[in-house]
């Protein structure tokens, strides 16, 4: 019993007993970056970035569990945050009253009702097999009635879509509290991480961020596209905060009483995720990433916890997103990115270190004061360049300076990306692996 | 007859358009995937920045191909071939080497292609700006108009001028590759490197030249495909995003790691996008009165539409994925 303390002991002492320089110099930039941006930019400005880049936060502790922990590289976060900014819409923007009040919502539920019956029919066709049609009638039988019950349900839905289009404009929200948006677009972005999960685990990880990187197009696709549901480029606005808004307390108190929400929130993520971390769970899910063979061979199901734990970021992913869209306080689909919403994330991750999650949420601050700091630093050097060229070479400025000047930053970002691979592929603050002897 | 037309030109030729495109397009993936073995995602902006070298080309000479009688556009081609084909193996060098070199996995390589992508993609939005332009600075894009020598058909067959160059110039590209993969000893190199480098390598192939030749003929390919899409619409720098998934799917459908599997594919995936949003119903409007009564015909039988077109190619890698991740093909499982 000693003997085994006495180890443990010089174990803990090897790891932890250096002292966090990295961590204290990092925290020290970090905290110094923020004081700076309030010194000069104001505290209401500087509070709402703040409460933004506390949502990257979550977004990126989300992402650093996927590709950190479990080594699964999501290329498509923008769709989970946009699932979950329209869950935050639609749960808590005040109810439709004209829609509730005419037939629409019965005709809506017929045609969903519709949806499912084809899907049931057609899965029940796909089991006919069992009692004795041949497998090749099955799957012709079940592909026919497939296509036309698609084409039926769908025009159905479509003529229905239409009218509410024409009468209501859209369906409206459910006027609930905000929390319950937050929590069903972590269950939603979960879901559809469940869906690709399923698909993609088993194989090598570049079909994960194919299979991401559609899915995130197709969310935005349809977010943009289905206007009786989320009146799609028309916005919705405004979205209802989890505390008293700007109009009653004033900007900066607002915008601190959300930021504390947000840290809150961070805070239980993070002293979970460091819990889950150290315990076996987290010991095994290291195991499967960097050896998969002999984890199958100590009797690990590989694919399950794989998918346990994408679906975990994707969870993380939707909550942080739609805590995003509640404060932005406008649903915007052609608003998400995947310059904005993807690759930010990454970068945040990569740099803060991947596995790390106080190093991820530093990061994350880190990352989101240089991304929103750069836009008047890239317009300043290209008015200065465009002056310098003008005056002393004779060039023609070009007229759309500024959207030029923030192309810019997608450059910056990729340099950003390709330049930490090469020289701190482990990020800034890499992550600790302890080594129980 | 005039129904039959519009399924011609609106099914027919706009699938072997897209088909085409994403054919060609699909190879370079697919070629990447058997050496390197990883998914490179800057292809697309590879094939943007081609057709961004073919815009200033012809930007530069408006008038160069007026002596011949061919688009400048086209004249411009084989310049913008090799600038390509230069880009790929410097970005080769500067991004992927290093990491190759330090043995990474190769997800890394796939996050180091996204970095590419957003670099290749600024600097093609910095000095290009965000909206479209015409390839055709200073000629006609010419539009044929094809009727047909039957009674009562009212609408011609049209087909374009660029549509002309790339079915020809994918033809020449199938059969070129099918040389160069079958007959030269650089082609056989890359496959014998393709089915197993490390055999490759003891047999005395040098594994750095055919890594640099794979570039060299992904970036040729990769212009190629950008200026035929650029030509057929609009030169737009921010296509890559919306084309990365079609011509994935293609590569992995054709089976991964097989170039002619990655044809089939890319003529699998323009035709299934083509079908989808194809509006049936025009096809059964002369059978209208021949219906029975309780039928009432929809005016839109589309399986989806337009603006759902990228979900088209994301099913079918889904299905792919689920029945047959080797693909068609029989590729590599990876």
């Amino acid at each position: 019993m000693n003997n085994q303390n006495l180890h443990r002991r010089e174990a803990a002492d090897t790891t932890t007993g250096t002292f966090p320089i990295r961590e204290l110099i990092m925290l020290t930039v970090v905290v110094a970056a923020v004081g700076a941006v309030f010194l000069f930019m104001g505290p209401a400005y500087s509070t709402r970035m703040m409460v933004e880049a506390s949502c990257y936060a979550i977004l990126a502790l989300g992402l650093t569990i996927q590709w950190g922990y479990a080594g699964q590289f999501n290329a498509g976060v923008m769709g989970f945050v946009a699932l979950g900014g329209f869950s935050a819409m639609t749960f808590t923007v005040p109810v439709n009253e004209a829609f509730w009040d005419s037939d629409l919502p019965g005709q809506l539920g017929v045609a969903l009702l519709w949806i499912v019956a084809a899907v049931v029919v057609v899965i029940g066709a796909s089991r006919l097999d069992r009692i004795g049609v041949p497998k090749r009638l099955r799957t012709l039988i079940t592909v026919i009635l497939g296509i036309v019950l698609y084409m039926v349900a769908i025009s159905h839905f479509r003529g229905v879509a239409d009218q509410i289009e024409d009468q209501v404009e859209f369906i409206g929200g459910l006027g609930l509290p905000v929390w319950v948006g937050w929590i069903v677009g972590g269950a939603l972005a979960g879901g559809i991480g469940y869906f690709i999960g399923n698909i993609c685990l088993g194989l090598r990880s570049d079909y994960l961020a194919i299979a991401t990187l559609g899915i995130a197009e197709i969310i935005k696709a349809f977010l943009k596209n289905a206007d009786w549901l989320t009146r799609g480029t028309a916005t919705v606005s405004p979205l209802p905060w989890p505390v008293p808004g700007p109009a009653e307390l004033g900007f900066t108190l607002a915008r601190a009483s959300y930021l504390a929400i947000t840290a809150v929130m961070i805070l239980v993520f993070f002293l979970l995720l460091q819990r889950a971390y150290n315990a076996p769970w987290g010991r095994m899910i290291r195991a499967i990433r960097d050896n998969e063979v002999s984890s199958a061979a100590m009797g690990k199901d590989i694919n399950h916890r794989r998918l346990q734990i994408f679906v975990l970021g994707c969870i993380l992913m939707g909550i942080g997103g739609a805590a995003l869209g509640s404060f932005n306080s406008i649903f915007d689909p052609q608003g998400f990115l995947p310059l904005n919403h993807t690759f930010l994330v990454l970068v945040m991750v990569i740099l803060g270190g991947p596995g790390n999650n106080f190093g991820t949420i530093l990061g994350a601050v880190a990352v989101y004061i240089i991304w929103v700091m750069s836009e008047p630093l890239a317009l300043y050097v290209m008015d200065l360049a465009a002056n310098f060229g003008h005056s002393s070479l004779g060039w023609d400025i070009p007229r759309n300076l500024e959207s030029r000047a923030l192309q810019a930053r997608v450059l910056v970002i990729g340099l950003l990306i390709t330049i930490v691979l090469r020289v701190a592929p482990k990020g800034l603050l890499p992550e600790k692996v302890r080594h129980h002897n | 007859m005039n129904e039959l037309v519009f399924f011609i030109n609106n099914v027919v030729i706009a699938g072997s358009v897209t088909g085409s495109i994403y054919a060609i397009g699909a190879v370079g993936i697919t070629l990447v995937f058997s050496i390197m073995r990883f998914a490179h995602f800057a292809h697309a902006d590879m094939m943007t920045f081609g057709a961004f070298m073919v815009l200033l080309l012809t930007t530069l000479f408006p008038q160069a191909g007026q002596a011949i009688g061919v688009p400048t556009a086209i004249v411009m081609l084989p310049l913008a071939i090799v600038l390509t084909a230069l880009l790929a193996v410097i970005i080769d060098r500067t991004f992927y080497r290093p990491l190759r070199a330090h043995g990474v996995k190769p997800i890394v390589m796939v996050i180091a292609s996204l970095g590419v992508t957003l670099i290749l993609q600024g600097l093609i939005r910095l000095f290009a700006g965000t909206g479209g332009q015409s390839l055709y600075v200073d000629d006609r894009k010419e539009i044929f108009r094809l009727a047909l020598p039957i009674e009562g058909v009212r609408m011609p067959v049209v087909i374009t001028e660029p549509q002309l160059y790339l079915f020809a110039l994918t033809i020449l590209a199938v059969i070129g590759l099918h040389f160069f993969l079958s007959r030269t000893r650089l082609g056989k190199a890359m496959r014998a490197m393709s089915d197993n480098p490390d055999l490759a390598r003891a047999s005395g192939i040098n594994t750095n030249m055919i890594v640099a030749v794979t570039w060299m003929l992904v970036g040729g390919l990769a212009a190629i495909a950008g200026t035929l899409l650029a030509m057929d619409v609009t030169f737009k720098p921010d296509l890559s995003f919306h084309i990365l998934l079609p011509i994935f799917a293609a590569a992995i459908v054709g089976g991964v790691g097989q170039p002619f599997g990655a044809i089939a594919g890319g003529f699998v995936v323009g035709f299934a996008e083509t079908l989808a949003v194809f509006n049936w119903s025009v096809l059964l409007r002369p059978f209208r009165d021949n219906l029975p009564t309780w039928l009432e015909l929809p005016g839109n039988l589309a399986f989806v539409g337009t603006e759902y077109k990228i979900v088209v190619p994301f099913f079918i890698l889904v299905a792919i994925l689920v029945w047959r991740p080797t693909g068609i093909f029989k590729g590599k499982v990876i």
